[in-house]
């Protein structure tokens, strides 16, 4: 079980930009009338990225939303591992320690975050960056990889992933996805299956 | 091997364009209103059939288990369970990403089947884009008239949505999925009234797995004969398989159930890293089912009856090949700890047993213990499985015991080794 608290510091209030507000309005109307606390892992989700992290006001006001008891959207915060209870850096990396990554080396990326960015769960000074270790993603053929951000980096060793902290922290675009010759998660050496007429598409992923 | 033309899954690997028109030149959606005019009848008989057993992991008889929901007037729904997280399995996400449309067409045609009106897709938290790929096909199937209000000119009105989570392996457990879609905290409901009798919002619901809904409109197509003519009696079809860890080429790929498990990894995934004889151990399907060490892997079958002969289990066809460089103690260790973090905290025996098994694990890695404390951990297995509301006890429990029952020498060598004050050779690992 984990055990996670809300952040000491928190900010006087918080709302939804109008764009935003909008979108929870759609995404409350996926679900039958009386049913809309069905919508509140969305709605936090989006204050989330609005905000880069879930601040108690935040839990507040859309539990309004949702006509939902405050210890009911605070318990949802705090059991869902996704929402960061206090800020995190700009590009924020996750990094799955789990056994199939572990068997290819995450050790050695643990290395590589404390070196670039220092400890787990720190802020950089600059406020690029900071990481945590989290459980399986759920790329594990691609290990070991980390997720920055929405995407997800793989095939990873321990230069691979100094050169994209490097390109975050000085603002380089980094392409996401496998950073080896695969397109995703073929085996590297060739194909062995689906070897008829299939091209590569310009453009897919 | 299976030949490329018995493969589902045709675009698992994203070469080919995964929107409609690539996925109609692939064959979906093809004769989709003549499927549903055959009637929710012939669609449950045709998967029983087919012999498909479910794909999320207990191997349950597919069509047996869409047959379960009531026939009445109420909203019946299909709860489709995308939050893939058991460490070792990426498969659904192939199919998300790479072919949304199998999985879209699957929900209309189970739904049919199920008499639900509505379906929603639980994506797991962290595959963002997985998700946005799969809400763009489901748009695509909206605009093109082939879900919504007269899903495919059939006369059947059908809304699908795409729900997600925010990081909890225990909304992969179907009634905590439930309870999550709800907007509730994942934990896991008692059953009975089984999902099928009182799911979401109340109503009659059927959870399952992405796989398992994928590869209907296929089966359904070419014929429940078809798919029961591949892979072993009782274990029928093709297996999307994850194969991770200690080998040359990890890789997905799609076989015929019941291959060999050295050949699946020399074959596709360029074989065991050193070669067959560095194998140490694999653990074929997914992180909660017993380890085998390579004596038994040398000529074990890939499918649900032939692993469960060997105390183990095919789960979700997640290979973690371990070669002899690994530490095998700190490898289930470290599940240990992956269950440790996951448990939701409703049960005793689950929220208190995982922390314990995972703090003794690392004193077995270390070497730090007393011999009789292999046993008391043991026991203690024995103690959390079967007594908590969901299987997530079972599943951190029988990691350790297939730990113990193959590989108590070397736990009980590095206590000794830790007695006589030599140096415990621990984490030379994944040195490529």
């Amino acid at each position: 079980m984990s055990v996670r608290r809300l952040s000491p510091n928190q900010p006087a209030s918080f709302a939804f930009t109008p764009e935003n507000l909008a979108w929870a309005k759609k995404e409350i109307a996926k679900y039958p009338a009386g049913r809309e606390a069905s919508a509140i892992i969305s709605l936090l989700w989006q204050a989330q990225k609005q905000e880069g992290w879930v601040s108690e006001p935040a839990i507040r006001v859309i539990g309004d939303m949702l006509d939902m008891p405050y210890i009911r959207a605070l318990e949802i915060a705090t059991f869902y591992t996704m929402f960061n209870l206090a800020p995190v850096g700009e590009h924020y990396v996750q990094l799955c320690g789990t056994t199939p990554c572990w068997l290819r080396g995450a050790d050695e990326l643990k290395e590589v975050c404390r070196k670039h960015i220092g400890p787990e769960g720190h802020v950089s000074a600059d406020g690029k960056l900071s990481w945590l270790e989290v459980e399986c993603l759920g790329a594990c053929v691609n290990a070991p990889m980390v997720q920055i951000g929405d995407d997800f980096y793989e095939d990873l060793d321990a230069s691979k992933l100094e050169t994209i902290l490097t390109k975050l922290r000085n603002g380089e675009q980094v392409e996401p996805g496998p950073q080896s010759a695969r397109h995703s998660s073929e085996p590297l050496g060739g194909l062995t299956s689906l070897t008829g007429t299939l091209q590569p598409a310009a453009g897919d992923k | 091997m299976l030949d490329d033309k018995d493969r589902i899954f045709t675009n698992l690997y994203g070469l080919d364009d995964w929107r409609l028109a690539g996925a109609r030149r692939r064959g979906d959606w093809d004769g989709t209103a003549e499927l549903i005019a055959r009637g929710r009848d012939w669609i449950i008989d045709e998967m029983k059939k087919s012999g498909l057993r479910g794909r999320g992991g207990a191997g349950f008889p597919t069509g047996l288990k869409w047959s379960f929901m009531p026939k009445d007037d109420r909203q019946h729904y299909l709860v489709v369970n995308a939050d893939e997280s058991e460490p070792g399995t990426c498969k659904d996400r192939e199919i998300m990403r790479h072919d949304p449309h199998k999985l879209i067409e699957g929900c209309l045609l189970a739904s049919v089947a199920m008499g639900a009106s509505a379906c929603y897709i639980y994506v797991r938290g962290e595959f963002i884009r997985e998700r946005e790929q799969l809400q763009a096909a489901v748009d695509e199937a909206y605009d093109a008239g082939l879900i919504g209000k007269n899903a495919c000119g059939s006369g059947y009105d059908f809304d699908l949505y795409v729900h997600h989570g925010a990081g909890a392996y225990i909304c992969g457990e179907e009634t905590a999925l439930l309870e999550s879609l709800e907007g509730k905290k994942g934990m896991p409901r008692m059953k009975p009234p089984f999902p099928a009798n009182c799911g979401l919002y109340g109503a009659p619901t059927t959870v399952a797995n992405v796989e398992s809904v994928s590869v209907a409109p296929t089966i359904l197509r070419r014929g429940a004969s078809w798919f029961a003519g591949l892979g072993r009696p009782n274990n029928t079809g093709t297996k999307l398989f994850c194969i991770s860890g200690h080998v040359n080429n990890p890789c997905n790929v799609e076989e015929e159930m019941g291959i060999p498990l050295r050949e699946l990894i020399e074959r596709h995934a360029g074989g065991v890293r050193g070669g067959w004889d560095n194998l140490l151990a694999v653990i074929p399907g997914g992180s909660s089912v017993h380890c085998l060490p390579k004596y038994i892997c040398d000529d074990m079958l890939m499918d649900f009856d032939s692993l469960r002969a060997v105390q183990s289990g095919l789960g979700t066809a997640a290979v973690i090949v371990m070669d002899k460089s690994t530490d095998i103690i700190k490898a289930i260790a470290r599940i240990s700890y992956f269950y440790k973090h996951e448990s939701c905290g409703q049960c005793t025996p689950c929220r208190e047993g995982t922390g314990w098994m995972w703090r003794v694990m690392e004193r077995l890695a270390k070497g730090e213990a007393e011999v009789e404390e292999i046993d008391m951990l043991l026991d203690v297995t024995k103690r959390v499985e079967g007594h908590t509301i969901c299987a997530l006890g079972d599943a951190a429990a029988w990691p350790i015991q297939g730990l113990i029952k193959h590989f108590r020498p070397v736990i009980e060598e590095r206590i000794a080794m830790q007695k006589r004050g030599a140096t415990v050779a621990v984490g030379a690992v994944a040195a490529e």
